[in-house]
């Protein structure tokens, strides 16, 4: 172990193995392939055990980094999950999903001089490994205090919650409006990059546990927060996400052949529609696709069209390669799958034919101007410059609003002028006594690992009010 | 699960009624709104209208017809057997209030999701006038039921087989010729909703109709239930499925309902086939 650090930077980070691009564009197979116990510990061997490590700082739950990836090259992969675990409830999720360029990763002291640690990659090996290698042991749980608790919503966030409170002994009940728990981890990441017997594992870990999952529950409609009260629940979490589609509200977007991307993800993931006519739910399958936007949705949608079939598929994007805000990962994946870039375009109207079919798309050539409020350069429109692109299937992945079914019908939370619910950052308190709320509902679309954080929060927060008091 | 705990063939076979144990919707359920079924695991989600509900004994009860895979798998289902997944309720509920007199109008199996509003205005003190119509006399469902639920039934028939022969529109038109009506409601296939609302509009009688786009989640999430009303797009799971008759394009929905005839078309003929076979199976297993 006591190899020296100049000696150590000269290992060069292990690559993952992948499925080559041209097999793996047409099917839904994961595509990183996981390491080996022989690549992981070469990997680990890489860290420096930092005494004052940036990792740490640049994960949003502050990981034990350097603690993990040490029990990694001791070969004790399964005290490396238990010791991830303490931190980060879903890390074979995080490891696959988490954005490490710009948390940990990004923060490595080795990424200043080269690459930095493959931390994403070795904490996917190491939840990986346990869960296939494991005892399976639940973590301990406290003696049953007797309180309630109705979480709405079985993303990330709430999923978080659910586990940390029946931990803490008390009794937790999880209400998902979808017939499958998991959230956008099940109906919205394709199998390709987070198979779906992961989370489904997960989910069923949290029910060994103790944690009751209600699916088909819609709150608002099958029952309210209200009625969740009257019922003798003690605290309402909220993570309902953020589940309202962005279109453009351009000129033809009813047509056929337009969706959402959340409309196309839900029906190819959740509802399975890759696997027509086994499973029923079709799924347009286009010959010649564009998907609006660039962000991980955008790039999902692209890669899922690719592998349903298309001759080509082209992302849209209003703005340059450098305000892409997909992951590094899935923009060099999808790039390898060969999905096209058309960049500083936007599109101005949808065109279709007299059946009501999407045939394309007038688009503007635009150019950057000055940077806006986000900081970004504004992509302003270059004049006279319209154009036509052909195209028979539009995936709109411009981003996502906040759902008002549940705030509608729940008095009592004050809401931003966006719609999503205003919650205290430290603790997840919102307006309401006895609720509180965390995840994209309250921040707006953002990340698993943000979620996730934002559920911890609150769970202790919960906690210490089914304890103490408000 | 949801257990079927009764179950009737209507018109001809075509229609199927099925009365569900779902005791948490059934006490929430009001007339307008709807529920998602999944028969199985493989199955898809479709948008079904409650008929009735039964809060004491726990129960909803949906009427539809068969017209593809899934109708015909869940036309399958026998008493005892279950759905998989029942998600409700859905929609926003029929504002009922007394406004007057009012017409009721339903085709095919517009009727069952009518009949619950039916009478909830009649309830609300309204009087209600129902007209309800179908190709033809073996294909009419649920005559007793909106009798009941209305104070006056009148019965058309496109081939003169039963009732009146002809549209539910010339009934209509009579109707509003005699004048004083405060509200219309229609609910059937896309076309008779289109036709209604032309003729109440050059009445100026408020028309209020119920949409039946392709859904998938039900609660605004996909966005696949867009309609155009008043040149907006609205998403009928969670802004209707009630609409102002008079602000609708239908044209519109009439097209977005056609965007998965192939695959249906496929999806169907594979189950038609998985059916035949079977049915070859078990003829062969009885010899
Ligand atoms: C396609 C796609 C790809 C993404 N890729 C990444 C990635 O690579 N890395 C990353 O970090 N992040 C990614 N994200 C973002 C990340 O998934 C989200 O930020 C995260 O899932 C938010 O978690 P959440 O728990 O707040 O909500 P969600 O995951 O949205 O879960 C909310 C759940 O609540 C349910 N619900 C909603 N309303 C109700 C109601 N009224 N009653 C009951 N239940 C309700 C929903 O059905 C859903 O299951 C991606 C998102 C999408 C859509
Ligand atoms: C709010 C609402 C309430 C409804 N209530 C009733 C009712 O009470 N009784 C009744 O008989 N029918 C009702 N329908 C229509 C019913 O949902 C469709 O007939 C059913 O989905 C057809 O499915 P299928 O697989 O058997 O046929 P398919 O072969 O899949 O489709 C036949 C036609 O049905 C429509 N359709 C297909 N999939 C869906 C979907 N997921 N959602 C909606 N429409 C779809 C399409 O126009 C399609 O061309 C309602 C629809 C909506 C939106
Ligand atoms: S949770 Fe995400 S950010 Fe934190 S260490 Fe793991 S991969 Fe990095
Ligand atoms: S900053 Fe990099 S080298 Fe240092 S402890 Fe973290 S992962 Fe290891
Ligand atoms: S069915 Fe998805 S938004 Fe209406």
């Amino acid at each position: 172990m006591a190899q020296k650090a100049s000696k150590k930077k000269k290992i060069p980070r292990q690559p993952m193995p992948e499925q080559k691009p041209e097999i793996r564009r047409r099917n839904f197979d994961e595509v990183p392939l996981g390491y080996t116990p022989e690549l992981a510990r070469e990997e680990a061997a890489r860290c420096l055990q930092c005494r004052n490590p940036g990792c740490v700082k640049g994960c949003p739950v502050s990981v034990d980094i350097p603690g993990f990836i040490h029990l990694i090259l001791e070969g004790d992969f399964s005290g490396a999950a238990h010791n991830l675990w303490t931190k980060n409830a879903l890390p074979a999720v995080c490891g696959r999903v988490c954005p490490q360029e710009l948390q940990c990763e990004g923060n490595c002291i080795l990424a200043k001089k080269g690459e930095p640690v493959a931390i994403g990659n070795l904490e996917r090996f190491a939840a990986d490994w346990e869960r296939e290698h494991g005892t399976g042991t639940l973590p301990a749980r406290a003696k049953p205090t007797g309180k309630k608790v109705a979480v709405v919503g079985s993303g990330p966030s709430g999923l978080t919650v659910a586990g940390d409170l029946i931990a803490k002994g008390h009794e937790v009940t999880v209400l998902e409006a979808f017939h499958k728990p998991g959230g956008v981890l099940v109906y919205g990441i394709p199998e390709f990059r987070l198979p779906k017997d992961i989370v489904a594992q997960e989910i069923h870990t949290l029910e060994k546990q103790g944690v009751e999952v209600i699916c088909n529950a819609v709150v608002g409609r099958s029952v309210t927060v209200d009625e969740l009260f009257e019922q003798g629940y003690d605290a309402v979490y909220v993570g309902v996400g953020a589940g309202l589609p962005r279109f453009l509200n351009i000129p033809g977007e009813n047509l056929i052949g337009v969706l959402s991307a959340n409309e196309y993800l839900t029906r190819t993931n959740l509802m399975k529609g890759y696997l027509f006519p086994k499973y029923d739910t079709p799924v347009p399958k286009g010959k010649d696709v564009v998907v609006l936007g660039a962000g991980n949705v955008a790039m999902d949608s692209a890669r899922t069209a690719m592998r349903l079939g298309a001759d080509r598929v082209r992302i849209v994007y209003r703005r340059s390669r450098e305000e892409m805000p997909a992951r590094a990962a899935e923009i060099h994946h999808a790039e390898e799958e060969g999905i096209e870039f058309f960049l500083l375009t936007n599109p101005t109207r949808y065109l279709g034919d007299e059946k009501g079919h999407l045939t394309g798309m007038e688009c503007l050539r635009m150019e950057l101007g000055e940077p806006d409020e986000s900081g970004r350069r504004r992509p302003v429109p270059i004049e006279g410059s319209e154009f036509e692109l052909q195209c028979d299937l539009a995936i709109v992945a411009v981003g996502s609003g906040a759902n008002p079914l549940l705030t509608e019908t729940t008095t009592g939370l004050e809401l931003n002028k966006w719609g999503y619910i205003l919650a205290q950052p430290e603790t997840g308190k919102t307006t309401r006594r006895g609720v509180w709320a965390g995840g994209d509902i309250v921040t707006g679309a953002a990340t698993v690992i943000l979620a996730m954080g934002a559920g911890r929060k609150a769970a202790d927060s919960i906690h210490e009010y089914l304890t103490w008091g408000w | 699960m949801f257990k079927i705990v009764g179950r009737e063939e209507m018109a001809d076979g075509t229609v199927i009624l099925n009365e569900i144990e779902a005791p948490l919707i059934a006490r929430k359920a009001k007339p307008g709104q709807f529920v998602i079924l999944k028969a199985t695991e493989e199955g898809e989600r479709i948008p079904l209208t409650m008929a009735m509900t039964d809060p004491d004994k726990g129960t909803i009860t949906i009427i539809y017809m068969v017209v593809g895979k899934t109708t015909a798998l869940f036309r399958d289902l026998k008493v005892g057997e279950a759905y998989q997944d029942v998600i409700g309720p859905l929609g926003k509920p029929t504002h009922i209030e007394k406004f007057g007199n009012v017409v009721c109008v339903g085709g095919g199996t517009g009727i069952a999701v009518l009949h619950p509003i039916t009478r909830g205005l009649k309830e609300a003190g309204n009087h209600v006038k129902a007209i309800i119509g179908a190709r033809t006399k073996d294909l009419l469902i649920l005559e007793d039921y909106m009798k009941a639920a209305s104070h006056e039934l009148f019965v058309c028939t496109d081939d003169g087989s039963y009732g009146h022969h002809g549209f539910v529109t010339d009934v209509l038109k009579e109707l509003l010729d005699k004048g004083d009506i405060a509200l219309v409601v229609a609910i059937g296939p896309v076309p008779m909703m289109k036709f209604v609302s032309k003729i109440t509009e050059e009445y100026g009688v408020r028309t209020l109709v119920s949409l039946n786009p392709i859904m998938v989640d039900g609660t605004g999430m996909c966005g696949c239930c867009r309609v155009s009303v008043g040149g907006k797009t609205r998403f009928a799971c969670v802004d209707g499925p009630e609409f102002d008759g008079h602000q609708v394009d239908y044209d519109e929905l009439m097209k977005r309902l056609q965007s998965y005839v192939e695959q249906e078309k496929e999806c169907y003929e594979d189950y038609c086939q998985l059916h035949d076979s079977e049915s070859l199976l078990f003829s062969n297993v009885e010899k």
